[in-house]
C-alpha cells in the first residue's frame, strides 16, 4: 500500500462496517474497507438472529441470494430451574406469510455475503489486514496504520467498525477500557443434524425456525441467559453472562462448563441430543446500555455496532442496531460530503442527532436503568426461577392435597423467599428498568 | 461437576497460528504470581489459554484464543495483560462465527 487517500475508511467488514461501506460506496464516495480476517466473517460470532427491516433499509431485495437459515415462526422464553421449566412460547403463521420478520444466520456465510455487495458497489476491500492505530494529527484522526509493509493510509474520515473491543478507538484515547460490569462474555456451539430431525423436535416445516431464549439457575446466580436457535441443518446453543459476574463467581466456573450444563439440562438434552458439534466460539457483547455508550464522532472520526456499545440487551437486539448505526453514519458523511463540509466533530454531530432520533438511542434511553437493576438483583436469574417452577410443580402434582392448600403454600413460598416488601420493590425495579 | 475438556472443543476450530509471535503476553509474570489472589484468568478465559501452574504462576498459551477480550477486560486491578488482535489472517478462522 503506497499512501493513498481516501474519501472515507472503514474498519471492520461485521454488520456495521458492512453497512456503512455499502451505503457511502453505493453513493459514489472512494471506500476503503480494512478487515482483519481471512475473509469478512472469519473473525465474527453471534447467535444468530438477522432482523429483516434494518437490512432492507439498505438492500431491499437482500431475499433474493443472501444466506438465510429459517425465518422464525416461534419465540419460546423458558424459566428453568435444574430439573425443569416454565415456558412462554408464542407461535405465529402471521410470520410464516412473507416478507419475513427475522431469519436465523451463520454469521461466516451472511457477512461473507454482504461483503460480495459491499464489492459491487464499489468499495475497495482489503483483508488478513489488522488495522494497528489511528494516524491522528493532533485532535484530528487523518487515516490507519495497518500491520502492512507501509500501511499507511489516509482517508478524510475513519468509520471505526471494529467490534465491541474497541480496539482503535480505546488505544486513541477516545475512552476507556470497557467495564466487566458492562460486557457479557457468551461462549456457543454448532450442533449438527439432518434437517428433518431438527423439523420434527421443534415442530417445524422446511425453512420454519424457532428461537428459544433461556433464563435461569443454570447460571448459577449470574445475570446471563442461554439460547437454542434453529439453523437450516444445524443449531446454535450458547450461554452467556456479565463478566464481571463470571469473575467474581465463588464458584469459579468456566464458561464452557456453564455451557456444558445448559447442555445436559434434562429440558434442552433432548433437543440436541446426536449433534454434531462443529465449532466452538466465544464473544463479548456490549451490554452496558444508553449509560455505557461513549463518545462516538470527532474530527476525521466515527464509531459504528459494537464498537460503540450499541445493544439492545434487554431485547437481545444487536445486528440491527449495528447495521442501523452504521448506515446513519454513512449518511451523515454522504450529506456531508455533498455540501463539502470538512469531516469535523462539528460537521459529525449530526451523527449522534440522527442516532437519537432513530430507534437505536430511544431504545436504549428506554431501558437505560436495566443493566444496572438486573446488577443488583441476583433473584431475577435464581430465586424467582426456582420459585415458578416449585410453583408450577405444585399445582400440576395431583397427590390428594387441595387447591387452596397447593396456592397457599406457593404464595407462602414466594413470602418466605422475598417478603412482601421484596415482591413488590422487585415488581417495581422491573417495571422502571423497562420504561 | 463434571470436568469438561476445552481442548476438545477447540479442536473442532480452525486457526492460523502465528508462530513465535503471540498477540497476548503477560506483561509481568512476577505480578499475577505473587499480587494477583483471584487469578480470575485461569477460569474464566473459555479457551483456557491460562494456566494456574503449581508454583502460583500463572502461564499463557494463546494458540486456542478465540479472541474475545475477556482476559485484558478482568485484568482490572493490575492491568497486566498486553492484548492486540493477531496480526492480519492470523489467529482464529471460524467457519461458521
Amino acid at each position: 500500500m503506497s499512501i493513498e487517500k481516501f474519501d472515507v475508511i472503514v474498519v471492520g467488514a461485521g454488520p456495521s462496517g458492512n453497512t456503512a461501506a455499502y451505503t457511502l460506496a453505493k453513493a459514489g464516495l472512494k471506500v476503503l474497507q480494512i478487515e482483519r480476517g481471512e475473509y469478512p466473517g472469519s473473525k465474527n460470532v453471534q447467535g444468530a438472529i438477522l432482523y429483516a427491516d434494518a437490512l432492507e433499509k439498505v438492500i431491499p431485495d437482500f431475499r433474493e441470494d443472501a444466506p438465510l437459515e429459517r425465518h422464525v415462526i416461534e419465540q419460546r422464553l423458558w424459566v428453568l430451574d435444574d430439573n425443569s421449566f416454565v415456558g412462554t412460547h408464542f407461535r405465529s403463521d402471521d410470520y410464516n406469510k412473507p416478507p419475513y420478520n427475522r431469519y436465523t444466520i451463520i454469521r461466516a456465510q451472511f457477512d461473507k455475503w454482504f461483503s460480495t455487495k459491499v464489492r459491487e458497489a464499489g468499495a475497495l476491500l482489503i483483508c488478513e489486514t489488522t488495522v494497528d492505530e489511528l494516524l491522528m494529527d493532533g485532535k484530528r484522526c487523518i487515516g490507519v496504520r495497518c500491520d502492512r509493509k507501509g500501511g499507511e493510509v489516509h482517508a478524510d474520515v475513519v468509520i471505526l467498525a471494529d467490534g465491541v473491543n474497541s480496539t482503535l478507538a480505546r488505544k486513541a484515547g477516545f475512552h476507556d477500557e470497557l467495564d466487566a460490569g458492562n460486557v457479557a462474555l457468551a461462549v456457543k456451539e454448532i450442533l449438527f443434524l439432518p434437517e428433518e430431525v431438527i423439523e420434527a423436535r421443534f415442530n417445524i416445516k422446511e425453512d420454519e425456525g424457532v428461537v428459544i431464549e433461556l433464563v435461569g439457575t443454570v447460571t448459577e446466580g449470574m445475570v446471563g441467559t442461554g439460547f437454542l436457535y434453529t439453523n437450516k441443518d444445524s443449531l446454535t446453543i450458547g450461554v452467556g453472562c456479565m463478566l464481571g459476574d463470571f469473575k467474581a463467581n465463588p464458584q469459579r466456573t468456566t464458561p464452557y462448563a456453564l455451557l456444558d450444563k445448559l447442555k445436559r439440562h434434562p429440558s434442552i438434552a433432548p433437543l440436541i441430543e446426536g449433534g454434531e458439534m462443529k465449532e466452538y466460539a466465544a464473544h463479548l457483547i456490549p451490554e452496558g446500555g444508553f449509560h455505557a455508550v461513549p463518545q462516538v464522532y470527532g474530527d476525521g472520526w466515527m464509531i459504528v455496532g459494537d464498537s460503540g456499545g450499541f445493544v439492545n440487551a434487554a431485547h437481545r437486539e444487536g445486528s440491527n442496531l449495528a447495521m442501523t448505526t452504521g448506515r446513519l453514519a454513512a449518511e451523515t458523511v454522504i450529506e456531508a460530503h455533498a455540501a463539502g463540509l470538512p469531516m469535523t466533530a462539528k460537521t459529525l454531530q449530526a451523527y449522534k442527532k440522527r442516532l437519537d432520533d432513530s430507534f437505536v438511542m430511544k431504545d436504549l434511553h428506554k431501558y437505560r436503568h436495566m443493566p444496572r437493576v438486573l446488577h443488583d438483583s441476583p433473584q431475577f436469574f435464581t430465586t424467582y426461577p426456582t420459585l415458578v417452577n416449585r410453583a408450577a410443580k405444585n399445582m400440576f402434582t395431583v397427590d390428594g392435597v387441595d387447591k387452596l392448600t397447593k396456592e397457599r403454600e406457593i404464595l407462602g413460598s414466594f413470602k418466605a423467599a422475598r417478603r412482601w416488601r421484596g415482591l413488590i420493590a422487585d415488581a417495581y425495579k422491573l417495571w422502571r428498568a423497562s420504561r | 461437576m463434571i470436568a469438561v475438556n476445552v481442548e476438545e472443543k477447540l479442536f473442532q476450530n480452525r486457526y492460523k497460528v502465528d508462530h513465535g509471535r503471540p498477540h497476548i503476553l503477560i506483561k509481568d509474570a512476577d505480578v499475577c504470581k505473587n499480587l494477583c489472589e483471584s487469578q480470575a484468568c485461569t477460569f474464566v478465559c473459555p479457551a483456557s489459554c491460562y494456566k494456574a501452574e503449581g508454583n502460583g504462576a500463572v502461564s499463557l498459551i494463546t494458540d486456542g484464543c478465540l479472541e474475545c477480550g475477556s482476559c485484558r477486560v478482568i485484568c482490572t486491578e493490575h492491568r497486566n495483560v498486553a492484548w492486540e488482535y493477531p496480526r492480519g489472517g492470523h489467529g482464529i478462522l471460524f467457519k461458521f462465527g
